[in-house]
């Protein structure tokens, strides 16, 4: 693989991570991230985000398959992928007694073609604290402190673990558009989040991870459109599910009900929501509560964690 | 937050050049020194107590029958001191800074730069390793000007000596800080290893006086080849053949320490 070009930066397959305890965290994913492209791994606590970017960081070895960063391995060939590789961990990793400005010029320090330490605060907005000591700094500051030394030596791929937790909503937008601005300019991002959001919003392509797998994968809009739209209403008072127009032919694929609540999904929202409709108008009934919702990330995450659970389950009765 | 980015790619004007091992670890250190600085404790044990402890072993050593065993006060009291210095200013400082990095995830945000394992831990081990080199050079000179003592008459070995004491005691520190899981417990873990070498290793009580098979297994202690080539430095009286065994026995340590940190040293928190 080259790594000039719009070849893939990052490819990633049949990749399992086993920790000393026998927990499996990752198991077989498979990938790959194009130059100038801003990758998010998406998905819930414990599903294995970082344990996988902290392969793709050479943190670690594999405990299967195959992880190439710009054509090198980087867990055997450090010396080739690091210098070109900017870092940004979940949380922490600064002597607390150090000021901003001290740790930035020790990371300088040790970064090949780094931009002045200053130059780096400055693009997170840092600049006035530089001479406050690490610990006193609050948890959004310090992950624009990390942001910024990932950034020292403009690296040309970036790897961003969990980059806006612990950020109020103007900073997490102000790292949106730096990172984008870094994407606009060539730089590959891979990055993992828990905000539904910041993938719809940040990421060109994106894979939601359920327990070490990746349940789905496309453009944000890909996963959105591959999962059903959402109806939920009350059903009014003596009323019952039967009294509705037979739900397969309003096109449900699914329906629950909780109570007098009912929720339905399908595929074909404007038909079922059509017929439902001209159906309460008929009966002359009003349906309280009613929400109707094209599906959007956040459904699909619900959707594909229920899926992929429901999925487990069957795997292990079978 | 700006927001964009000011510096457009190619503009390396004012960018460094890629780094060198030296320079990476030179900008560790650098930041190690700032860091012991700003420890009140740890200077403390590290530039008090190696001060303090070989005035005791004067005094004691005044009382011990020295001359049978063709030793002088000098010749005791001097290694002793440089003993202190290896295990107060190198050997339990770093066990606390080892712990202390690793728990603060430092080693681990390190470990994602250009810096090399072995350059991670030699760059924070630098600023101890030379407050020990110093402080051990005061201490000898303190000595021979305070004790009366003649100048070494086999200065190599001194030397050779005090160099592996240091590395042995970094490496050492590195694989303490292995099994210490807490800021807290570094200040116990390091305790048997200062115990056994002042007791053991011909820092408080020669091993002359020792019974002689009791004696013999001493030798065998990490410290106690680094004893006994610094005293040897300074007499000119360790014979070649002492002086080859206490070298190869004080590198076999050092060579065991550094594959037991290769092995099990730990770089981030137990989960």
């Amino acid at each position: 693989m080259q790594a000039n070009g719009h070849e893939h930066v990052i490819e990633v397959t049949g990749l399992r991570r086993v920790y000393g305890d026998g927990f499996e965290a990752v198991r077989g994913i498979d990938f790959s991230v194009r130059q100038g492209e801003i990758f998010a791994l998406l998905g819930t606590n414990g599903a294995g985000k970082t344990s996988t970017v902290e392969l793709l960081e050479g943190l670690a070895a594999p405990a299967g398959g195959r992880v190439r960063v710009l054509g090198h391995d980087p867990y055997t060939e450090r010396a080739a992928v690091r210098p070109r590789t900017g870092v940004m961990l979940q949380e922490g990793g600064f002597p607390s007694e150090l000021t901003v400005a001290e740790t930035a010029r020790m990371w300088a320090g040790c970064v090949s073609g780094a931009r002045p330490p200053r130059e780096a605060l400055a693009l997170v907005g840092l600049e006035k604290k530089a001479d406050v000591r690490v610990k006193q700094l609050s948890g959004g500051e310090r992950r624009r402190l990390d942001l910024a030394l990932a950034l020292l030596g403009d690296p040309e791929v970036l790897f961003l673990d969990e980059p806006t937790t612990g950020l109020d909503a103007e900073g997490r937008r102000d790292t949106w558009e730096l990172v984008s601005a870094l994407r606009d300019r060539g730089t590959t991002v891979l990055l993992t989040t828990h905000y539904l959001e910041e993938a719809e919003n940040l990421s060109d392509r994106l894979a939601i991870l359920h327990e070490g797998r990746i349940a789905a994968t496309g453009t944000p809009a890909e996963v959105t459109a591959a999962q059903p739209s959402r109806i939920t209403f009350e059903l009014p008072e003596g009323y019952f599910l039967g009294d509705l127009p037979p739900l397969d032919e309003l096109g449900v694929c699914e329906h629950e009900v909780d109570g007098r609540l009912v929720r339905l999904r399908t595929r074909e929202l404007q038909r079922a929501a059509t017929r439902l409709l001209v159906w309460a108008e008929t009966a002359g009934v009003e349906l309280s509560g009613l929400d109707v919702r094209s599906a959007s990330l956040e459904e699909a995450f619900l959707g594909i964690a229920r899926e992929a659970s429901a999925t487990g389950e069957r795997e292990y009765a079978a | 937050m700006s927001g964009t980015v000011t510096t457009p790619k190619g503009t390396r004007g004012t960018r460094t050049a890629a780094t060198t091992p030296l320079g990476r670890m030179g900008a560790l250190a650098r930041a190690e020194v700032t860091l012991l600085g700003r420890s009140k404790g740890t200077l403390f044990a590290a530039l008090f107590v190696p001060l303090v402890l070989p005035v005791s072993v004067r005094s004691a050593a005044g009382e011990m029958d020295l001359e049978e065993a063709g030793l002088t006060i000098g010749a005791v009291v001097l290694p002793a001191a440089i003993g202190f210095s290896l295990l107060f200013a190198v050997y339990s400082a770093l066990v606390g800074v080892f712990v202390a990095r690793r728990e603060e995830l430092v080693l681990k945000r390190l470990r994602t730069g250009e810096l090399r394992d072995a350059e991670i831990l030699a760059g924070s081990a630098l600023p101890a390793a030379a407050t020990g080199l110093v402080q051990s050079l005061l201490l000898a000179a303190g000595c021979v000007v305070l004790l009366d003592m003649a100048a070494p008459s086999a200065v190599h070995l001194a030397v050779l000596g005090l160099l592996v004491g240091l590395v042995m005691c970094t490496a050492l520190a590195a694989v303490t800080a292995s099994f210490t899981r807490t800021t807290e417990s570094a200040q116990v873990t390091p305790m048997p290893l200062l115990l056994v070498s002042m007791l053991g290793s011909g820092m408080t009580v020669p091993l002359e006086l020792f019974p002689d098979r009791l004696a013999s297994f001493c030798e065998l202690l990490p410290l106690t080849p680094v004893m006994t080539l610094v005293r040897g430095g300074f007499t000119g009286d360790l014979p070649a053949g002492e002086a080859l065994g206490a070298a190869a026995t004080a590198v076999a340590w050092t060579l065991l320490a550094v594959f037991a940190v290769q092995r099990w040293f730990r770089w981030e928190p137990r989960r």
